[in-house]
């Protein structure tokens, strides 16, 4: 693999990352009406908050009947014209930080964010470092203790 | 009766691994062969032990005797037979039972296959594989318990979960987890016997391969089949919900996917010892932290058993294994190192080198992501979620990477490329890449991934492929042989490389069925009376409700709902969802039904219904290639069987008759 | 043996251990709610028709019978209630949790009704002819239930599950939240707690 398409694959890797779309809930096709507009927009919120009696699902996914009625809160605060925001501000207020599925991105939980791509541009270096340095001492003799050419 | 037996067995069991624990060390510090024989006849006996034990409890189980403790906390009486004995793994102690007996038949194979090899690292390997097994047998006799007394005697018990009954699946899940969990214990044994015994040369990566892959086989499908199982029982649709114990179980699957490719760079040019030391060390502590996770009630999950005290026996557990790994592991590190060498940029090592990297970002990403919370409560004693939506952002950029290289891989060869090879091996698949990516978006796909994991599935496919279609027809052009002659003897003279192309095959199918069936899902809820029908979303099938009828079994009461499919005129077939009502239970388990084809599954969820049969609530999902992630598993499991499969011809003779353990100490460094 | 390596690399797993035991200390299962020290969220609510005669502890309710003035259109309203201790229990006739508070909140609501503090309860994803006859079943109950279609009031308060019970003070603050069965001890503590705190509600 040439250099500059190891770096061009970690820059691709990177703002894929960062710009990171949501989760893939939604259908391809552009909803044409209000009404699937509205219910394709509750769905997206709803994928993000947790369902209180369930172990880990989203108020989207759960089959339960308070998520059910949960999903209809959502859809008629955004009828009423509020911004996804601020119908999860509203849960939040209910329920603690905790019915986010996704911590958010401020303060500590930054952490959980950033070290992950931390880690991978750090190993990513390090790496990119080590095969130079490997190609560059390559050819010189094999190294000891490797096993005898496998027929392949 | 069968508690002194239960309860005897085990206790014997500890003795004597703490018994050949020193024997085997002994043994092998003062040269004293018998000493380490003591200690391997210890391990056959635990075998044999654990296996009474184990068929002791089932005894229980079946014949309903409530006087031991695990039976009256998950027998019933109205339990089906089936259920009945695959309970022996449906809760805490019984889980642990079943898994010493699966540790102590690994710890005797992996003993009784390595007797007769010279040198000091089988002793030491026998040591520390007893040393875990005394662990699990403490707990077995300690907090964890089956064979405890009950008295008075109860008449019934209240059978296991309800949501454990539902599905035969429940039979298979458990035990492949096990195999593979606990099978991962055998080369953390062998790589700290190298460490123990200074044999630091190769031996330990080629006593292992074989268990490695066959640990990771059975982890492959187990995970796979939770998948399925969570798919059709749990009643939301998905397979996959990033719960910490579905992450504790993909966690050292990865860390073990990424040292099965990196081995083979060990084994061509000798480096990344420590790293490929590491990687199974880490493996090993990470299925003893998804234990640790599920049975410490440290995260809520789906899984989580219970709690108590059983949590600070296995923190104890962990921090003794990580601390002695890491000890031995940086200890010897520098002894360890060799100069490493590449041939080339462009070359199958390197290709590796990065899958590496993946895998072990994708790692510590759900690792740090499962633990966050309870950092986040630490640090900032609030609890927060985290859950699919912050796995998938993170993660699906790596999946698509892997997928990106597993094409790659294969596609440039060992040591090193000229252009010219590039090109004419990267091309096809490339063009196959922009190709599919094309006509996806041609056709109205907007979702970046998604066109991504299509277009470098397509990549991996052509790849992988053409490795085969340039193997048969080198073979036909040599040998004259016709295709599936060729084909077969190509896969029969490299099982390995060729069944890792049939496993990758596999994967791109998962990949390709999870991309489609997560992009595209449809779901609609509809109230319908008996006779009405409402499209499907998607709109070219119709769901008709008929009927609402109930049904009365000795564990529970059983509500469905006969649907009809319909393709316009014409009735496709029937399917009964349920709403299952556990005598015990406050709220009804819904069982799901899944109509599966290949291009789409239809999927029914019975929300709510009137007594009268009058109306029902159905949830219908449309999820297309759903099919296409179980079939893929099992290819993957069939590329995993081709690439174990024994050659005839060994490459290194490797019983040597004479020199055996009795020589211990004298032969260090034998191969 | 390097063991200067083995010692750092040790080092960094300690403060993983450490993680791990004080994680072993919490309850992942005990979620905090951000209610108590709010303002009580608002709610109008339909009271439920009471069961067919009366239950074996010869406990009647009717609104007038509690003193509550709420009695229009057989609504019950919160900002009505300002001024009274207001116990607020969630729950539902399918809770097997429910039976074992049911005993203590009807007589402590008796035992405090003259002491300013009013007791509803509130049905949870359950409709009113079971939760009747679970009130006949289990002897009658000495407050109203409200019923509250679609969960909206429930949601209000952050509900997780039922039983849940929620203690609003005479100034219309949450001032505790319940999960799980309460016990008569448990109740009468509270109450008492909040009737010192703000002095007796009329």
């Amino acid at each position: 693999m040439r250099r500059s398409v190891l770096r061009h694959g970690v820059g691709l890797l990177l703002t894929g990352m960062l710009l990171g779309t949501n989760p893939v809930v939604a259908t391809t096709q552009e909803p044409s009406d209000s009404v699937a507009a509205l219910e394709a927009l509750t769905s997206k919120v709803a994928a993000q908050l947790r369902c209180p009696v369930c172990q880990g699902l989203s108020i989207q996914d759960s089959p339960t009947e308070l998520a059910l009625e949960m999903r209809a809160v959502i859809r008629d605060q955004l009828a009423e014209g509020r911004t996804p925001e601020e119908v999860k501000a509203y849960f939040v207020s209910k329920y603690g930080e905790w019915i986010l599925l996704e911590p958010k991105p401020e303060g500590f939980n930054l952490a959980v964010y950033a070290l992950p791509i931390a880690g991978l541009l750090v190993g990513a270096g390090a790496l990119v470092l080590s095969v130079r340095r490997w190609t560059k001492q390559g050819g010189a003799g094999v190294a000891e203790g490797m096993v005898g050419d496998l027929p392949e | 009766m069968i508690q002194t037996i239960g309860f005897g067995t085990i206790a014997v069991a500890l003795a004597l691994s703490v018994y050949g624990i020193f024997a085997a060390i002994i043994g092998v510090r003062l040269r004293r062969p018998e000493f380490v024989r003591s200690a391997e006849a210890a391990a056959y006996t635990n075998f044999g032990l654990l296996t009474v034990a184990n068929l002791a409890m089932i005894y229980a189980l079946v014949t309903h005797d409530f006087s031991v403790s695990y039976v009256a906390q998950v027998g019933s009486r109205s339990t089906p037979l089936f259920y009945t004995i695959i309970s022996l793994w449906s809760a805490l102690e019984g889980s642990i039972l079943f898994w010493g007996w699966v540790l102590a038949t690994y710890s005797a194979l992996a003993i009784y296959l390595n007797r007769d090899r010279p040198g000091t690292l089988v002793p030491y390997s026998l040591a520390v594989i007893l040393g875990v097994g005394a662990f699990f047998y403490l707990l077995l006799i300690g907090p964890a318990n089956p064979f405890g007394r009950v008295w008075p005697v109860p008449l019934d018990g209240p059978g296991p979960n309800p949501l454990l009954q539902n599905h035969p699946l429940m039979a298979v899940h458990p035990p492949l987890l096990y195999l593979g969990y606990v099978g991962m214990t055998v080369p953390f044994a062998f790589a700290a016997g190298a460490l123990l015994s200074g044999q630091l040369d190769d031996t330990w990566v080629r006593l292992t391969r074989r268990w490695t892959v066959t640990a990771w086989t059975f982890l492959t499908l187990a995970i796979v089949a939770g998948m399925w199982w969570s798919y059709e029982v749990l009643g939301w649709g998905g397979y996959w919900a990033w719960d910490p114990v579905e992450n504790a179980s993909f966690m050292p699957w990865l860390t073990a996917t990424a040292f099965l490719h990196s081995a083979m760079v060990q084994e061509r040019r000798g480096m990344l010892r420590v790293w490929n030391l590491s990687l199974i060390v880490a493996t090993f502590a990470l299925t003893i932290l998804g234990t640790f996770l599920t049975r410490s009630g440290i995260v809520a999950s789906v899984h989580a058993f219970a709690e108590g005290e059983i949590g600070y026996y296995f923190l104890g557990f962990i921090a003794v294994v990580l601390v002695f790994s890491l000890v031995i592991l940086a200890g010897r590190s520098s002894e360890l190192r060799t100069a490493g060498s590449l041939d080339g940029v462009a070359s199958r090592e390197t290709v590796f080198l990065f899958n590496n990297l993946v895998l072990t970002a994708f790692t510590f990403t759900v690792l740090l992501g499962t633990l966050y919370p309870l950092v986040a409560e630490a640090v900032r004693g609030v609890k927060v979620s985290v859950g699919a939506p912050f796995f998938n952002r993170m993660t699906i950029p790596l999946c698509v990477t892997l997928l990106f290289l597993m094409g790659v891989g294969p596609a440039l060869p060992w040591r090193a490329a000229s252009s010219e090879v590039l090109r004419r091996q990267l091309i096809p698949p490339v063009a196959a890449a922009v190709l599919v990516a094309i006509v996806s978006v041609a056709l109205g796909l907007r979702e970046p991934y998604t066109v991504l994991a299509f277009a470098f599935g397509a990549f991996a496919l052509v790849a992988n492929l053409r490795e085969y279609g340039v193997g048969v027809r080198a073979r036909m052009r040599a040998h004259g042989e016709g295709v599936l002659v060729a084909l077969g003897r190509l896969i029969a003279a490299n099982r390995r490389r060729y069944g890792g192309y049939i496993a990758h095959l596999g994967v791109i199918s998962m990949a390709v069925g999870i991309a489609a069936s997560s992009t595209f899902r449809q779901e609609l809820d509809a109230t319908l009376r008996p006779g009405e029908v409402v499209m499907a979303p998607g709109g070219r099938l119709g769901i008709r409700f008929d009927e609402l009828w109930g049904k009365d079994e000795p564990q529970r009461f059983v509500v469905g709902a006969n649907v009809q499919v319909l393709k316009g005129e014409k009735e496709l077939g029937v399917l009964k969802p349920r709403l299952n009502f556990y005598r015990n239970n406050d709220q009804p388990i819904t069982t799901p039904a899944v109509r599966s084809r290949p291009n789409l599954d239809i999927y029914i969820n019975l929300m709510a219904f009137e007594r009268d049969g009058s109306s029902v609530t159905l949830r219908i999902l449309t999820e297309p290639l759903v099919f296409w992630i179980w079939l893929g598993g099992g290819i993957i499991g069939l590329g995993a069987v081709v690439a174990l499969w024994p050659q005839r011809r060994r490459r290194t003779a490797q019983r040597v008759p004479g020199p055996t353990m009795a020589a211990a100490g004298t032969g260090e460094g034998g191969r | 043996m390097n063991w200067k390596r083995s010692v750092i690399a040790v080092a960094v797993i300690v403060p993983v251990i450490v993680l791990f035991w004080y994680g072993l200390s919490l309850d992942p299962r005990t979620i905090p709610s951000p209610l108590p020290g709010q303002p009580a969220p608002e709610f109008t609510l339909k009271l439920m028709d009471p069961p067919e005669g009366v239950g074996e502890r010869g406990e009647v309710y009717t609104a007038t019978a509690i003193g509550a003035d709420a009695a229009s259109a057989g609504t019950v309203s919160l900002a009505e209630l300002r001024g009274k201790v207001v116990v607020l229990n969630f729950w539902a006739s399918w809770c097997l949790a429910c039976r074992d508070e049911h005993t203590a909140l009807s007589e402590v609501a008796t035992l405090y009704r003259d002491r300013g503090v009013v007791f509803y309860g509130v049905l949870y994803n359950d409709t009113p002819e079971p939760a009747r006859r679970w009130i006949e079943e289990m002897g009658g109950q000495s407050y109203p239930t409200l019923l509250d279609p679609g969960s909206r009031t429930a949601i209000d308060y952050g509900l997780y599950g039922v039983p849940e019970t929620f203690f609003i003070d005479p100034e219309g603050k949450v001032a505790y939240k319940h999960i799980g069965p309460v016990t008569r001890a448990l109740l009468m503590q509270k109450l008492d707690e909040i009737l010192a705190a703000g002095g007796e509600g009329t």
